[in-house]
């Protein structure tokens, strides 16, 4: 894999690689990502030829076996010409999960990197516009983080109940 | 960077400043929309000069739902993402689920899989086609198309038993094997699909109305295209030839690639969208027509083995110990499927690009986490760079072109 060379000679200690399945994985860990995230996708697509983002996605590893870091954004990268995919998983960790918005090089992660703030609370700092999307704007918390229990915090035993001597 | 909601800027405050300017609410309940989706239009005059899409209408937590139901209960909910091809969506689910575990397919169900995929794909193009032409003034077409629909849907009804959301596959096959009726509904619905096809060319492709309408609207540049993520369709018609059932052959593409070739066009607008959506359909029945031709015999699933993870069919889970003991070690909500700590991404080409599935599991029976890369969120993100400077009429046009599913969209 020729990227990884580009890759070592540039960062040497930023990341580490991991392979499952014919899946290959750049993984940066927690405590350098925020630093290192930007300058390695953005040698990954101007020197590799990964030209298409193809995802951006969170993971949220409490409770993961053997977890370092708590949070991770995969991004999904594809090179057009050969094909190669390659998934660089970026941690960040409590209680500032950030990481550098990528829109600068895709215009295609505006929305995906909005979605993983919606639903993970992982910031993007440099992204133009990072709202909320999926859930309402008034919404308290972040659904798929794993401590956010999967029947919601009291959506349902707030309403009020209307007994028959009142109807 | 705090973590609180931020309040939602659905109106640009420059735009308020140009007091001729004046903002359109358009949606949710809307029928151009289809489907639940709002978009905040500014205009001048009849021209949009703003546009910001509002999603989230319904969203229901799938993939929270997943990281708790296991991988075949999960099935029931990935059918309701992308409804209008719901099997297409089970196919992409258990191709992750399987490329985790390490499971290879039996050839028969692999071809199976590919015949429902391509009625998937062919289902879906119907309608986006049909609704396309009925958004601008076409009904026959329209009408044309959802008798198509019927009869695909007739197919997935006898394979499965199911008309809409069949939850047909399982992990390492599929719920039971098809008879000889549903195999002579195929070829008759493969006989029957080109005349059709040519119906609907012959009233759209040169009609007036339809291609004014849609020749030069919503233009997406090859570069733009790669910059913002676009697959499938919408990619293929702006001239990024990538289809990953020549790329990264899965189930039966391998084999059957020399029967199709993959369409794609320069035109980059609602017009070269449609028709490379015409074009693919008539490479799905190619494909449909070569894969029943060439039906492998022999089960449907995965033979149980060492490696626990097949379902023993129902006669071996009643009649012996072995079968029942496999099939209660798989089904109860203690037990199920023995999983790697690892992760994977497993995707398929559907009819609306690439739906993949990124699958983390922990040990445990049930994935960890289980993100969808949807199709139409990624294309939905494109529709503001496409629409601004376009009319308010050609909203219809190039949401039609782009097949929206608001339910894959929120999932």
């Amino acid at each position: 894999m020729p990227y990884l060379d580009t890759l070592t000679a540039k960062f040497p200690t930023a990341f580490r690689t991991e392979a499952f399945r014919g899946d290959n994985r750049i993984v940066l860990p927690g405590d350098t990502a925020f630093a290192n995230t930007f300058p390695l996708l953005k040698c990954l697509k101007e020197e590799c030829g990964f030209d298409f983002l193809s995802d951006v996605g969170g993971i949220d590893y409490l409770g993961y076996p053997d977890a370092a870091d708590r949070y991770a954004v995969v991004y999904a990268l594809i090179n057009l010409a050969s094909g190669e995919r390659v998934f660089v998983k970026a941690f960040t960790n409590d209680p500032d999960p950030e990481l550098p918005s990528v829109v600068p090089l895709w215009q295609g992660a505006n929305w995906m990197e909005r979605e993983v703030f919606d639903l993970f609370g992982v910031g993007f700092p440099g992204h133009p516009d990072l709202r909320r999307i999926l859930m309402p704007g008034e919404f308290v918390g972040h659904p798929l983080r794993k401590d956010y229990p999967l029947r919601g915090y009291g959506e349902r035993h707030n309403f009020p109940t209307v007994t028959r001597a009142d109807s | 960077m705090p973590l609180e909601a931020v309040a939602p800027a659905y109106v640009d405050e420059s735009a308020d400043a140009g007091e001729y300017l004046y903002t359109l609410n358009f949606g949710p309940q809307h029928p151009a929309t289809h489907t639940t989706l709002r978009l905040i239009l500014t205009l001048d005059g009849e021209t949009i000069v703003k546009c910001v899409p509002d999603i989230g209408f319904l969203h229901s937590g799938f993939e929270k739902l997943g990281e708790d139901l296991d991988f075949n209960q999960y099935v029931t909910v990935v059918d309701r993402m992308n409804y209008i091809s719901p099997v297409a969506n089970e196919i992409a689910w258990h191709h992750a689920v399987e490329k985790l575990l390490g499971i290879d397919l039996t050839p028969r169900c692999k071809y199976l899989r590919t015949i429902l995929a391509e009625l998937g794909r062919i289902n879906d193009h119907l309608l986006c086609v049909g609704a396309a032409a009925l958004d601008l003034g076409g009904l026959t077409a329209f009408l044309y198309a959802f008798n198509q629909r019927e009869k695909v849907y007739d197919i997935i009804e006898s394979a499965s038993g199911q008309r809409f959301h069949p939850s047909y596959t399982r992990v390492g096959g599929l719920l039971n094997d098809i008879t000889d009726d549903v195999i002579d509904k195929i070829r008759a619905f493969c006989a029957g699909f080109p005349k059709v096809l040519a119906d609907v060319e012959r009233l759209l492709n040169r009609n007036k109305i339809f291609v004014d309408r849609t020749k030069g609207v919503g233009v997406l540049t090859k570069a733009e295209a790669i910059n913002r993520g676009a697959t499938g369709p919408v990619a293929r018609a702006s001239g990024v030839v990538r289809d990953l059932r020549k790329d990264e052959p899965y189930l039966a593409y391998g084999e059957l690639s020399g029967s199709f070739n993959v369409v794609a066009s320069i035109g980059g607008d609602c017009l070269a969208r449609y028709l490379v959506r015409m074009g693919e359909m008539r490479e799905s029945a190619k494909i449909i027509a070569a894969a029943v031709e060439n039906l492998p015999a022999g089960p449907v699933n995965v033979d149980v083995g060492d490696r626990k993870v097949g379902i023993p069919d129902k006669a071996s889970t009643y009649r012996s110990i072995e079968g029942l003991i496999q099939h209660f070690e798989l089904f109860m909500w203690n037990r199920r499927f023995p999983t790697p700590t690892n992760e994977v991404y497993g995707a398929n080409e559907t009819a609306n690009g690439e739906l993949g599935f990124y699958v983390v599991t922990d040990g445990g029976g049930k994935a960890f986490r289980a993100r969808t890369r949807p199709p139409s969120f990624v294309h939905f993100a494109l529709f503001p760079h496409l629409i601004e400077g376009h009319t308010i009429s050609d909203v219809a046009a190039v949401l039609g072109s782009l097949n929206i599913i608001a339910a894959e969209l929120d999932r």
